[in-house]
């Protein structure tokens, strides 16, 4: 009998991180124990993008679709609805109580969704390159090949409006031609997953789900520019995606996708991985290339950019995972398809992962000019706990932060940079009534201070400067000329630092202090928290006339600060307490107090 | 460096995996990074000694290998505990509870960040975003423990304790 059923298993990190291997395994064996493994074929695929609810079982071609599958349930789902037709219903995923299969689901979170990048993620086996292919892989590469001169990809790419996905969104074809018209022997194409953004893992997904797609497009570059070296520069925590490229680069060798002669076309194009080593600012493309060529990671002033003088002082095109993933697609659709999607600026989709305080943790992929209220809710569906929108932080450390009056903005380059925050490369992270400003701006700041080369003062000194301050701030002891000082040191950054690291690390101030300046102020006059964050700042106390005396607080409480009698009201040491909130957490009848 | 000093740490001995890997990279413009990952590999971190006899054998200057390992968080110059626990500490992380997570080991364990137990058992580790947001907050020991809260912890690190079995 031949193959009538498909058993997609997500293999995407989060899944995994929860045994979705396990699972994989144990479906493979149970389908061989019950005499089905010639009807059905378990598949490993990419991140399905709902990482929230993983690991994610699929069913074809009746699309059920299962969530939170331990490897103990594979058996079952094997032999009650692949063999008998039954589904199991209590892991069936629920939408508003009642079970729902994968096209209701997907309906609700793919209504405003267009996969591109993430085309193949969540369908194909990474680990197969006949799987890639049969989704018109390579095509793209083929055409590019035999049917276009290098003048002519570059033409298209231009065409097409792609810009880079990265953050800064400097025009992809614009670059090629830039890096082409160098004159010299040798050339490179670089690819950057150096994803070091708290919060982001879109290149990480799309490297895991589908990594011939960068290969593919790396060549296409290669073919555009006469380029004949790639090298893809990728983050050592990223032991899975660096496992798929090794695999997928192993089968485009043998296939002669890779390598010499390439198609029998004659063009000759090879990839090599380089580790990263935990340095954020490695993702600025002067700093990448000074640790491919194996120094420490610091930017280089610019001019002479990277097209002119890049690598080993060679014609160098550094694109992103997600920018170089659209290539393929563009050049096999026409550049004309593709600038159809988006906004006049902004052409494509983007891929974002959205978390935070946020029902639908996962990837999305959606056209350019969505808005993020239809991102929030109608695809993360909301607000964790029906508490308050308070804001979204898009471009992580270099970007700033959004309130609710801003949901309606539509996404593009232009737009966000104008209300004061910028795309970044695509963590979406949702803030809502509990979060401080204050604290979350000054969890970016460490971060930045942290990751600062220290090669420029400007960054140097004026990120610690400002981190000195906020941290006086969240401590009840800032004053308002602080505000100006943190002022007049962002601008300063913004204009004298040598990268856009430095250059972008006030952002998340900056951003604030325009929208949310009272919570500063809150914290400076007041010496009061709204949401209760800055631990400096709050006192835990028990309200006698809720407090029961259950005692659940006194066992809950790490260093035994809590005294009182049973069934008596309690009472918090405030000398002792450490404010770590555990017994607010804990008491059922709102009887503790944050003040 | 005297030669004295140099005399005095014993040699360590590169696996046959390392050697070849050292053999086959040396040559290659930029490769020092590519091939520190695999010495970290073999030793858990970067012993100075084997550090000395990678100066040697790739006839690169110490102070230049230092400058690249210093550069680099990933790279680590002491032994960390045979359970290292890296807490993330990416924005949903920290967002979820992080932080919390972090000081409660830091009590229970007695240590700091970037430290080790005396019994050489366990060492804290603070990472930047392991990409697993959807799970937040996490840790990650061997495997990863995902939407963790405080009240696990002593289970967990009973149990890493106890053996290479992972919880």
């Amino acid at each position: 009998m031949a193959l009538n059923q498909f058993c997609l298993v997500c293999g995407g990190t989060g899944c995994e991180s929860r045994h979705s291997d396990a699972v994989y395994k144990n479906l493979k064996s149970a389908a061989e124990e019950l005499g089905v493994g010639n009807q059905v074929q378990v598949v490993k695929t990419g991140c399905f993008g709902f990482c929230e609810k993983g690991p994610i079982v699929k069913i074809l071609p009746d699309e059920s679709f299962y969530v939170g599958v331990k490897p103990e349930d594979a058996h079952q789902i094997m032999a009650e609805h692949l063999v008998k037709g039954l589904p199991v219903e209590h892991l069936l995923h629920k939408t508003h109580g009642h079970h729902s299969g994968w096209g209701e689901y997907a309906s609700q979170l793919y209504q405003k969704q267009v996969r591109i990048v993430l085309r193949n993620c969540g369908i194909i086996d990474p680990e197969d390159v006949q799987e890639y292919i049969s989704r018109d892989g390579y095509a793209g590469l083929e055409k590019a090949l035999f049917e276009m001169s290098p003048t002519e990809v570059i033409a298209e790419v231009k065409a097409s409006g792609l810009r880079g996905r990265g953050g800064a969104g400097f025009p992809t074809g614009l670059k090629w031609e830039n890096t082409r018209k160098t004159v010299s022997d040798q050339r490179y194409v670089i690819c950057n997953a150096d994803e070091g953004d708290p919060g982001a893992y879109m290149d990480r997904s799309t490297l895991e789900g589908d990594p011939h797609s960068v290969l593919e497009a790396m060549t296409i570059a290669g073919y555009a520019m006469g380029a004949s070296q790639g090298f893809i520069y990728i983050r050592a925590e990223y032991p899975l995606a660096i496992h798929r490229l090794e695999v997928a680069m192993q089968q485009s060798r043998e296939m002669g996708l890779l390598g010499k002669d390439i198609l029998g076309s004659g063009f000759d194009f090879a990839i090599e991985i380089r580790l990263g080593a935990g340095a954020f600012v490695c993702g600025e493309e002067t700093a990448l290339m000074q640790s491919i060529e194996g120094n420490r990671g610091m930017p280089q002033p610019k001019p002479p950019y990277p097209s002119e003088s890049g690598l080993w002082g060679k014609p160098t095109a550094i694109n992103n995972v997600e920018t170089l993933a659209n290539i393929p697609v563009i050049l096999l659709k026409g550049s004309a398809w593709f600038a159809s999607i988006g906004t006049p600026t902004s052409k494509g989709t983007k891929v974002f992962a959205l978390t935070g305080k946020i029902n639908n943790s996962g990837l999305v992929e959606v056209p350019m000019g969505t808005t993020l209220r239809e991102i929030v809710y109608d695809i993360g569906g909301g607000i964790r706990g029906g508490k308050a929108f308070k804001a979204v932080q898009s471009g992580g450390p270099s970007g700033g932060v959004l309130p609710a009056q801003f949901l309606d903005t539509p996404i593009d380059y232009e737009s966000l940079t104008k209300v004061g925050s910028m795309m970044g490369s695509g963590g979406l992270i949702v803030l809502d009534e509990d979060d401080c400003i204050v604290d979350v701006v000054k969890f970016y700041l460490d971060f930045s201070v942290e990751e600062s080369c220290g090669k420029c003062a400007p960054c140097r000194i004026g990120g610690r400067k400002l981190l000195n301050l906020l941290t006086k701030i969240t401590k009840g002891k800032g004053t308002r000329a602080d505000i100006e000082t943190m002022r007049q040191i962002g601008f300063a950054m913004q204009r004298a630092s040598l990268c856009m690291l430095g250059g972008t690390t006030p952002n998340p101030i900056l951003s604030t202090l325009k929208y949310f300046e009272n919570e500063y102020l809150e914290h400076i006059d007041h010496q009061h928290c709204p949401a209760g964050k800055c631990k400096d700042l709050i006192t835990y106390s028990v309200l006698a006339s809720k407090c029961i005396g259950c005692t659940v607080c006194a066992r809950k409480c790490p260093v035994n600060c809590i005294s009182g009698e049973r069934k008596s009201a309690h009472f918090i040491d405030p000398a002792k307490c450490i404010k770590c909130g555990a017994c607010y957490e804990a008491c059922k009848f709102e009887a503790i107090l944050v003040s | 460096m005297s030669a004295s000093v140099l005399d005095k740490v014993a040699e360590p001995e590169f696996s046959p995996h390392l050697t070849q890997f050292i053999k086959d990279w040396k040559d290659k413009p930029g490769s020092l990074i590519m091939i520190l990952h695999q010495l970290q590999q073999q030793f858990g971190y970067l012993p100075r000694a084997a550090i000395l006899k990678l100066s040697r054998e790739i006839n690169l200057p110490l102070a230049k290998i230092y400058g690249v390992v210093t550069f680099y968080h990933y790279f680590k110059l002491t032994k960390p505990g045979r359970n290292n626990i890296q807490v993330c500490m990416g924005t949903a992380c920290y967002l979820k509870g992080g932080e919390d997570l972090l000081q409660e080991l830091e009590n229970m364990l007695g240590i700091g960040v970037n430290q080790v137990t005396e019994d050489g058992e366990f060492s804290i580790e603070s990472v930047r975003c392991v990409g697993c947001c959807g799970l937040a907050p996490v840790a990650v020991c061997g495997t990863v423990f995902g939407k963790l809260v405080p009240e696990k912890l002593p289970e967990i690190l009973g149990k890493l304790k106890a053996g290479g079995e992972q919880p």
